[in-house]
């Protein structure tokens, strides 16, 4: 293998290996989860890229096809990640935060993790109805 | 033009032979199809063909896509069982999609997942950047609350996962009557700046995507 192919693998390889670093590193560094959730995203996002990224290149050099799957594995990422982190968010909002602590949506209702299901289901029907524009 | 007629004619006549008479002989052939006997589904079953066979033309074509990538090689028998596979799985989970999602503009899609890209990657530098250099209290960490102007989930889903994947931001929870979306900022420097951001780089764009 070219000497040039390589070092460009070992760049993207080494370019992950940091954000993950970078990503953990938030982790111990930030105070409280909130912030916390924002250093894994970044491990996810741009860290698994590199490798994958690398990984394309290397199979593309050896085998002389490009590999479609890294793409996927992207993919998928890109998908489940954020519902992940939303859970997160709203267990520790469920089990810690105090909603007066969080600003106050539009509207005459809350946020939907404090409200109660009556209140969502007369929500939907303002909503469905166009009768709450007031607020 | 006759052409669709006749196979809707079809699809009214052949699915369940006594539909029809249902219209005439009301009561009896209702019970026949009430709840009891199906239960979820309709009595009068006016879909055509090709709503019943190909319920989700998108997701069929996305399912293909995904098998053909998955086994990372084109080979004809592969794209059968992916064919088989495209068509049966929308027919089982039609019950999960009550609407189908229309993508208004598909060339939009692939500017934004550009420009999706470009974002996270630059967003990734900018908050390694604020983890390695600067001191937790230094950070201007806040919850801010951006108002909506999408309504279809499809749209507002789509908006809250662009959120949380641009680092430094995480979308954590919709307001009740679904028109405000709480996110958390890991360092904010103007609040009306953030959400600025988010309303013209992302929503209008999702906007311009699904109706």
């Amino acid at each position: 293998m070219n000497i040039y192919i390589e070092a460009l693998i070992a760049f993207h390889i080494i370019l992950g290996a940091f954000f993950i670093f970078v990503g953990s590193f938030g982790m111990i560094k930030l105070p409280e989860l909130m912030s916390r959730l924002h250093g894994p995203s970044k491990a996810t996002t741009l860290g698994v890229g590199g490798f994958l990224v690398g990984s394309m290149i290397h199979f593309g050099a050896t085998e002389g096809r490009i590999s479609i799957q890294e793409i996927l594995i992207t993919f998928f990422l890109f998908i489940t990640a954020p519902v992940t982190a939303h859970f997160i968010a709203k267990a520790y909002m469920h089990a810690e935060l105090k909603p007066e602590k969080l600003p106050k949506p539009e509207g005459r209702y809350g946020w939907n993790t404090y409200t109660s299901v009556e209140d969502v289901k007369l929500a939907a029907r303002d909503q469905a109805t166009g009768s709450d524009l007031q607020g | 033009m006759s052409v669709p007629k006749h196979s809707h004619d079809h699809s009214e006549g052949e699915p369940l032979a006594a539909a029809q008479d249902s219209h005439n002989s009301h009561g009896h052939d209702k019970e026949k199809y009430s709840a009891d006997h199906h239960p979820g589904r309709r009595y009068e079953d006016n879909r055509t063909y090709m709503e019943r066979w190909l319920p989700h033309p998108l997701l069929t074509f996305v399912l293909v896509l995904l098998w053909m990538a998955l086994l990372n090689s084109f080979t004809i028998g592969g794209l059968v069982v992916g064919l088989v596979l495209g068509m049966t799985i929308p027919i089982y989970t039609a019950n999960f999609w009550p609407e189908r999602p229309v993508i208004r503009r598909p060339t939009q899609v692939i500017s934004f997942i550009c420009i999706l890209m470009f974002d996270v990657v630059v967003a990734n530098i900018q908050v390694a950047y604020r983890i390695v250099f600067r001191r937790p209290e230094q950070l201007n960490t806040k919850w801010i609350t951006v108002p909506l102007d999408l309504t279809s989930p499809e749209a507002i889903t789509a908006l809250t996962a662009t959120i949380t994947l641009t680092p430094g931001t995480v979308a954590s929870d919709l307001s009740a009557d679904g028109r405000s979306l709480l996110v958390h900022c890991l360092d904010v420097g103007s609040e009306k700046e953030m959400v600025r951001t988010i309303k013209d780089r992302y929503e209008s764009r999702i906007k311009a995507i699904f109706p």
